[in-house]
């Protein structure tokens, strides 16, 4: 449905794009182009930022960060402003495809936490080519009705009373990590003996796993499908707000800290037109709107004070603290190798 | 006249050169070439490692039992369509399209919420105090996605040819003493079989290559060959390989066409 609702806005905002330019062949201000993951927006916000600044916004969305990538790296198509993971940042970096942002012209940067530079160094050593935008955990979400037993650990997901109950991430990197946690290896091994591992714990566990999904975790565990799932915390808020039965861990083996950033590609047209764009992503009150909208951890401390609901302000999935964990690791971009040996493995256990 | 008609088919042959040759011939580029590339049969034969292997041969397993599945419900189907009275007729016909308005993809979402652990079908199982039906994320659910789907293609072509048969055909064995059982298996069954030979092509094509419905009815938990396909060129970015395995399929596609082109005409000469 909000999928539903979304398309439709976009509908509107496209078409009263169009009329707008049946009045004046340019926008005023120019355009710009954003390329965001899907439902990571509040779309008035969106209307909003072109009623201010008459810059014309052209939105498109990705699903994960491996579609995003090939089409920057092809060129086909100019894009302004994209979002993508720590690690996708880093080999954006390293192919010299991103381009550096003027901090001039993003005052609102201020609002942002330092702590997230200090993490964000490690993907973009010098704080010269993003902005962190979200920001959250991965862990377990379970049901409590399903299951009585304190949940603290992955290996909870290799549990044989909970066969057919449980939901994996369909994504290489994700999947992994699980394994290589449950291991005690480090997420960002190239260590060939870990992830045979990993892998063989992955086809161990193949049997009791339901399915292999990504967005439909959500879906499914409000719905009582699975009694367990590996879902991302910002969905977390949003999960529990539709089914009250269901809970959010860290497992005590560590788990991956994630951000996702704003960058500008190299070749973008609009350069300050993104800057603008991303300074007003920055402004606490359109940040706030945002993080009410999706409910995924925002870095702008400014919003973060102006939430009023406390429970959600002080929650400890929303806004954890991170230095109460143990094991937790940023993805890092591991080098193309790397990359097809974890695809070559992925694929051995999915035709296990 | 001629030139006419020649002039006419100019929109079809620059569509079928932009969007069949050219694609076609990139297919074989990239399968043949590496990344910086050179040529190479590695892609080729990368059919041969086991994950490949097994997600290939699973496909044509499951591919072939749906074919088969599908000709027993749609042949008897195909009768009654046809035997049926002219203005039934046309109304069975039209309720049996009607499902195929609906987007395809809607219609397998629909499928997965109706199997679901706590989906439709298991509520009034439960609600009648029966043993639940627990076949999502199993081989046997793809299977019933690909007879749901593919069903309209087999029934079409059968119904086709069935109602072309002269029913003076069928009179005239019954007056040379033909029984009900001779009829169908002299008669009506040899006049049929190019309507059966087309719906297993047009069934067992598309059940082959499918990677939609072994996603959403199998939990991304069975690899079949059009998903591993589909996974180089969206997810890994190989293209190459992606390319490599997809001339693979087509020559399996090849030989079920040329098989069914053999049978066809043995069928046509039976039946003169």
């Amino acid at each position: 449905m909000k999928k539903l609702m979304i398309t439709a806005l976009l509908v509107t905002i496209s078409i009263s794009s169009l009329m707008g330019c049946g009045k004046s062949n340019t926008p005023e201000n120019g355009q710009v182009i954003v390329y965001n993951w899907g439902e990571y927006i509040d779309p008035d916000v969106i209307t909003q930022f072109e009623e201010e600044t008459g810059i014309k916004v052209v939105y498109d969305e990705f699903e994960t960060n491996e579609i995003m990538y090939p089409k920057i790296e092809a060129g086909a198509s100019d894009y302004d402003v994209i979002c993508p993971s720590d690690y996708m940042i880093q080999k954006m970096i390293d192919n010299d495809l991103l381009s550096e942002i003027n901090f001039d012209n993003i005052p609102n940067v201020k609002n942002i936490g330092d702590q997230y530079f200090q993490q964000s160094k490690e993907f973009d050593a010098e704080n010269k080519y993003s902005i962190p935008y979200c920001w959250g955990t991965v862990g377990i979400l379970y049901n409590k009705t399903m299951v009585t037993e304190p949940v603290d650990s992955w290996s909870i997901l290799w549990d044989e009373q909970y066969k057919d109950n449980i939901l994996m991430q369909d994504s290489v990197r994700d999947a992994f990590m699980v394994a290589l946690k449950l291991n005690g290896y480090s997420m960002n091994t190239t260590n060939p003996h870990e992830l045979q591992a990993a892998k063989d714990a992955l086809i161990k566990q193949k049997p009791l796993v339901q399915a292999y999904v990504v967005d439909q975790v959500r879906d499914k565990m409000i719905g009582n499908e699975a009694a367990l799932g590996v879902i991302y915390s910002g969905e977390a808020i949003y999960t529990q707000r539709e089914n009250s039965n269901l809970e959010y861990v860290i497992p005590k083996e560590g788990t991956n800290v994630w951000i996702d950033s704003w960058v500008i590609p190299k070749d973008s047209k609009n350069k300050e037109n993104a800057e603008a764009f991303i300074n007003f992503m920055c402004r606490e009150d359109i940040a706030l709107k945002n993080f009410e909208y999706i409910t995924y951890s925002t870095p702008n401390d400014a919003a973060h004070d102006l939430i009023e609901d406390e429970d959600i302000k002080n929650s400890p999935i929303a806004f954890p603290t991170l230095s109460d964990f143990e094991g937790l690791e940023t993805f890092q971009y591991l080098g193309e190798d790397a990359d097809e040996m974890y695809n070559q493995l992925w694929k051995e256990v999915k035709s296990e | 006249m001629n030139k006419n008609k020649k002039w006419m088919a100019t929109p079809y042959f620059i569509w079928s050169i932009a969007f069949i040759i050219i694609p076609l011939c990139m297919v074989f580029y990239y399968g043949l070439t590496d990344k910086t590339g050179a040529f190479t049969l590695e892609n080729i034969i990368a059919i041969t490692t086991e994950e490949h292997w097994k997600a290939l041969w699973l496909s044509l397993l499951l591919s072939t039992i749906s074919t088969l599945l599908c000709i027993l419900l749609a042949y008897p189907l195909a009768m009654i369509l046809c035997n049926a009275s002219i203005n039934q007729d046309g109304f069975l016909v039209l309720i049996f399209i009607l499902p195929m308005w609906m987007n395809f993809l809607l219609r397998t979402l629909a499928w997965q919420t109706l199997l679901e652990k706590t989906g439709v079908i298991n509520s009034i199982l439960s609600a009648l105090h029966l043993p639940s039906l627990n076949i999502i994320n199993t081989p046997y659910a793809i299977i019933l996605g690909m007879v749901y789907n593919f069903l309209p293609f087999m029934v079409l072509p059968i119904y086709n040819s069935l109602s072309k048969i002269d029913r003076n055909v069928v009179n005239a064995a019954r007056d040379l003493g033909a029984n009900n059982v001779q009829t169908f298996t002299k008669v009506i069954l040899p006049l049929s079989l190019p309507g059966v030979i087309s719906g297993i092509t047009m069934v067992f094509v598309p059940a082959l290559t499918t990677f939609v419905i072994s996603n959403l009815l199998g939990g991304s938990k069975i690899l079949l060959i059009g998903n591993v396909i589909e996974q180089e060129f969206t997810q890994t970015n190989n293209w190459n390989l992606g390319s490599g395995l997809s001339i693979i399929l087509m020559i399996f596609i090849i030989i079920s066409i040329v098989i069914s082109t053999i049978t066809d005409k043995d069928g046509e000469g039976n039946s003169l």
